[in-house]
């Protein structure tokens, strides 16, 4: 069996695993990451990308509030090209009268957070889309946060610092002798290879699966998984997030993300075995549709893109009292004390955007345990590509809205621009004046050009065309990849020996795709479901190009055969079960 | 400042199909213009994260509408385009040419009395050269004469007291009518009297704003539009039936862009504008036909694009096929390539050209004695372009009362 070394191995890939992964490289600790599927393909991806002021908090968690505008603020700083400064409206609608707006206010106040209390119309001429009908409305300063891009720019940050991922990797067991946590047993998901990474601290980032790697150690954790459905609208409808201004409910809040809104989200518990059960119920798109519209009312005529929903990783603690509760803040166990089991870190619960802050928790213990002393440093230390020189903006407010450009570039500004939005500063990595091909622009949406294809590939560890989209946009425009996904799997393949496993993996993207149109299937969003299945299927035949059939399509000329019709069946039957064995 | 008063949504709707930049006639001859799909509809997605996203190339754009017929999904293509540009534009170097070019109103008025000598002039090869370099007027492009007296002066007084009828209806002329081609409100003023309709005026008109938003100014537009809105509603509390208009860019306009401008979409009066060959059809199909002649002539009809946009090429076609005698051919559908003010600027003249070069090539070949069009700009493209020479199609049916 294959033997890997590490000082430390982090399991998950997911914001938090992917910032631990950074943190450990950057002190200088040799540092293995592994995920089961793709980085950012758990809760990460799979959330509101709100960056929070702490402002929802700020009347029943003090803590946490707190907690985020600081994280905020260091996101801010250190991963311009992965956050928007939008500033948010927290509103107040006629149902909800104008009591809570006060101690919202005084809320604010003792957490820190800057407010600014808007008459009705200052906030309409801030935030057009707005209900029109609101009585009174607050300024505070939310953002938004690119899951996607927050986890790669980390995880690019601690490959160039010396860190390995592992990505399609799953642990699938821990090696422990006489009390200590030893290392991680792996199989690789794609060739079913199982292997061994010893390590002398092995830190749990698995999220929602947190419990399930703590059974590998005989470990129990009182998880509460609470579900969250999400819908995309169309286009981004507004400029700033907005909230309501009351209690925490059901779809009170539409964030700006990249060119869409997102209105979210529910909450209701799901069993242990349900987590990876992730359709959106019909009942939730219609609460999201109903709420929603109360904060922007032009919703209801909006296209929807899709339906999704995440699992948040919550932690229950038994309290002093004997009651339950859920703690909404991050849970960072060090097993060694707690259970007297040695190398052994679980991080989890918390935010998306206080992952920074959870990992400086996880490896400040594995630090202790390895002796090491260098301190951390990402909180002030620019990820890879936010190091946007003055010309390319985004030093100062005004410029940060204004600045996605090349500066000296002769390449369209809807191109330049939304590869320097993607990928800051990295984005002259693959954007270059005189590759005419490679700025050759694949998805027509999102304009994602062959280069941004070609660099991903490359450079930020994407294997199949899933991966390409979380870490460019590739195929999450309006037409949820129509145009696009052929033109990424041929230049997958093209890069690539291995044509058929692209072919596999066109299949399982546009099924990803239709899962999350399902559920919205109606209107302009039928429409272009109606008009992809034509193209996909009726033009280009997508469902006949079976993978043992490609081979033909590929190869010019077959070559002669002896072979009876019969044994070629046979071949191709055993073909197809190693193919489901993988 | 945005040319609609509602801010147009209709990208939302775009299924990505490519249509629409399949027929667009610029992107076929530029390829450094990304075509209407990812200028408008693709464009205006990214355009609303920040203005940045603006793409110089957009300036290219004609306006021509041609990719709002294709479009299967009623998205406004060239609105959005339009309005992506005087949104988020930053001003360009040719301030005084745009604010010339389309002020058309205005340059009529101020070429009264002088046109003779202004004709003259514009056609001097100094002119020519100052008016490229220093405007950016393409020195190669003819400018359209100057009538000396104009349309509205020679109807005051030869025309307006011989107006009695027992029907009405008001006279949309527009800019190009009143100052450059009068004979062309002379005829449809014989015509409409043929058919015992009497022609009125509208007591003030302003020019319809077509050259005004495809030159950036919004705002004047939209008060032109406000102003000639007011005189439409007067004309028809007056008794007129309603107005027409001979131009199909005005009367496209005056009935599909002035509600949306001016955020009237119900019981405007916009509804009673007609472009004036679908209210001849609709006279002639009640059986209000006058007495026709044969015409023996051999014309071939080009369609221009705004015409397409609005429908109106089947009631043009109709109608043509009233007249005894003509030899009618419809021309293979191309944009003539000028698109108004568009083909005036010396950095659009090669595309202007490009486009209109297959249009040309039919004409030239196809040995006619006139060539038909609505419009008053294609009309001054084809007539720079080729030997042919262009006729509107009121004047052609005015003829068949004549011979
Ligand atoms: C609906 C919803 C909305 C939210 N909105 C926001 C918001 O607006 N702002 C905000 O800050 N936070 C938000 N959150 C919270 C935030 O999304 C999560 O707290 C955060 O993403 C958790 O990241 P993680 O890395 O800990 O977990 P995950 O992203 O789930 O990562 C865990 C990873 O571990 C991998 N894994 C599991 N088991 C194994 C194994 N055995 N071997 C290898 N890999 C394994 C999984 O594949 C997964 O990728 C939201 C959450 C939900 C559900
Ligand atoms: S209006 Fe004409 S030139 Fe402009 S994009 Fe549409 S088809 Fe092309
Ligand atoms: S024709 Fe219409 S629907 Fe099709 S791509 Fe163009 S704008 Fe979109």
């Amino acid at each position: 069996m294959r033997r890997l070394e590490a000082d430390v191995v982090v399991i998950g890939g997911g914001a938090t695993g992917a910032s631990v992964f950074r943190d450990c490289c950057l002190r200088g600790m040799h540092t293995i990451l592994v995920e089961r599927g793709d980085i950012a393909s758990g809760t990460t991806g799979r959330n509101h990308g709100l960056l929070h002021s702490g402002a929802r908090y700020a009347v029943t968690d003090g803590h946490s509030a707190r907690e985020c505008i600081e994280e905020n603020r260091t996101l801010k700083k250190i991963a311009g090209h992965c956050v928007e400064e939008t500033d948010g409206l927290f509103i107040s609608l006629p149902e909800d009268g104008l009591d809570f707006q006060k101690q919202f206010v005084d809320g604010c106040a003792s957490a820190g957070i800057e407010t600014q209390v808007l008459t009705p119309e200052e906030a309409i001429r801030l935030e057009p889309s707005v209900n029109p009908d609101l009585i009174g409305a607050v300024r505070i300063p939310d953002g938004t946060i690119d899951p996607f891009r927050l986890t790669s720019a980390s995880i690019l940050d601690a490959r160039e610092h010396g860190g390995t991922l592992l990505n399609y990797t799953k642990a699938v067991g821990l090696i422990i002798r006489l009390g200590y946590v030893q290392g991680v047993r792996c199989c690789d998901m794609r060739t079913g290879e199982m292997f061994e990474i010893y390590s002398r601290q092995v830190i749990n980032a698995s999220g929602a699966w947190c419990h399930e790697v703590m059974e590998y150690a005989d470990l129990s954790v009182d998880m509460y998984h609470s579900r969250g459905a999400l819908l995309i609208m169309g286009y981004r409808m507004n400029s700033m997030v907005i909230n309501r201004c009351r209690k925490p409910g059901d779809a009170d809040i539409l964030v700006p993300g990249d060119t869409v809104s997102v209105i979210g989200t529910t909450s209701t518990h799901v069993e242990k075995d349900q987590l990876d059960n992730l359709e959106v119920t019909e009942d939730e798109v219609r609460v999201l549709l109903a709420e929603g519209s109360k904060l922007a009312p032009s919703m209801m005529d909006t296209r929807i893109l899709r339906a999704y929903c995440g699992v948040r990783p919550l932690v229950s603690e038994t309290n002093s009292s004997g009651g339950r509760s859920i703690s909404r803040g991050l849970v960072a166990i060090d097993h060694a004390e707690k259970d007297a089991l040695n190398g052994l870190i679980t991080i989890t619960g918390g935010k998306l955007m206080t992952c920074r802050l959870m990992a400086e928790v996880a490896t400040d213990m594995a630090a202790r345990h390895l002796g090491v002393t260098k301190p951390c440093e990402t909180a002030k230390r620019a990820l890879p590509g936010a190091n946007l020189p003055e010309a390319m903006g985004r030093k100062t407010r005004e410029a940060r809205k204004t600045g996605y450009s090349l500066p000296g570039s002769s390449i369209p500004n809807s191109v330049a621009g939304s590869a320097v939005y993607r990928h800051g500063d990295r984005a002259r990595n693959f954007m270059k004046e005189d590759s005419n091909w490679n700025n050759a622009v694949v998805c027509e949406c999102e304009v994602v050009t062959r280069g941004e294809i070609l660099y991903a590939i490359d450079k930020l560890n994407a294997r199949t065309l899933s991966d390409l989209r979380r870490r460019t946009r590739v195929g999450m425009g309006p037409c949820q990849g129509e145009m696009c996904a052929c033109r990424v799997a041929g230049l997958l393949a093209s890069s690539r020996e291995d044509g058929e496993v692209v072919l596999d993996s066109l299949h399982d993207f546009v099924d990803e795709r239709w899962k999350g149109v399902r559920p919205i299937l109606w209107g302009d969003a039928l429409r272009e479901a109606e008009f992809s299945y034509w193209v996909q299927e009726g033009l280009l035949g997508l469902s006949s190009l079976q993978k043992d059939e490609a081979k033909p399509l590929l190869e010019i000329q077959e070559p002669e055969s002896e072979e009876t019709q019969c044994e070629q069946e046979a071949k191709q039957t055993a073909q197809k079960d190693t193919h489901h064995e993988a | 400042m945005n040319l609609f008063k509602d801010s147009d949504r209709s990208f939302d709707s775009c299924l990505k199909c490519t249509a629409c930049s399949s027929r667009c006639p610029v992107a076929s001859v530029r390829p450094d213009f990304p075509g209407p799909k990812q200028c408008g509809p693709d464009g205006e997605r990214l355009r609303l994260k920040s203005p940045d996203f603006l793409d110089e190339a957009l300036k290219y754009c004609t306006g021509c509408k041609r990719c709002e017929v294709a479009c299967p999904s009623d998205v406004h293509i060239s609105d959005i385009i339009a309005d992506a540009k005087a949104r988020y534009g930053k001003g360009n170097k040719f301030k005084i040419r745009e604010f010339l070019l389309s002020h058309t109103d205005l340059m009529g008025t101020m070429t009264r009395g002088t046109a003779p000598i202004v004709n003259a002039v514009t056609k001097t090869k100094t002119a020519k050269v100052v008016m490229h370099k220093a405007l950016g007027i393409d020195q190669r492009r003819q400018f359209p004469p100057y009538a000396h007296k104009s349309f509205r002066s020679w109807y005051k007084a030869e025309l307006e007291d011989k107006q009695v009828f027992a029907r009405n209806v008001s006279y949309f002329h527009g800019c190009f009518v009143n100052y450059n081609l009068p004979e062309l409100g002379i005829d449809t003023i014989k015509v409409l009297n043929a058919m015992n309709i009497g022609v009125q005026l509208l007591k003030k008109e302003k020019c319809c704003g077509v050259p005004l938003v495809a030159n950036g100014f919004h705002k004047k537009a939209k008060a032109n539009a406000r102003f000639n809105t007011d005189s439409i509603e007067q004309a028809i509390d007056s008794g007129s039936e309603c107005v027409i208009s001979t131009s199909s860019s005005c009367a496209f306009m005056l009935r599909e862009d002035y509600p949306r401008m001016l955020g009237e979409t119900e019981g405007n009066p916009h509804q009673q504008v007609n472009y004036i060959t679908r209210f001849l059809t609709q006279e002639f199909k009640n059986g209000n036909k006058p007495e026709l002649k044969p015409v023996n002539l051999r014309v071939g009809y080009h369609s221009p694009c705004h015409l397409i946009r609005s429908g109106g090429v089947l009631h043009t076609l109709s109608l043509l096929r009233e007249i005894p005698g003509l030899q009618l051919h419809q021309l293979e559908s191309n944009c003539c390539g000028i698109a108004g003010t568009y083909g005036f600027k010396k950095e659009n003249y090669n595309t202007s050209q490009d486009i209109g070069e297959p249009l040309f090539h039919q004409i030239e070949e196809g040995e006619f004695d006139y060539i038909v069009t609505d419009c008053e700009t294609c009309k001054m493209q084809i007539e720079m372009s080729t030997s042919a020479e262009v006729i509107h199609p009121v004047s052609l049916l005015a003829r068949a009362l004549d011979v």
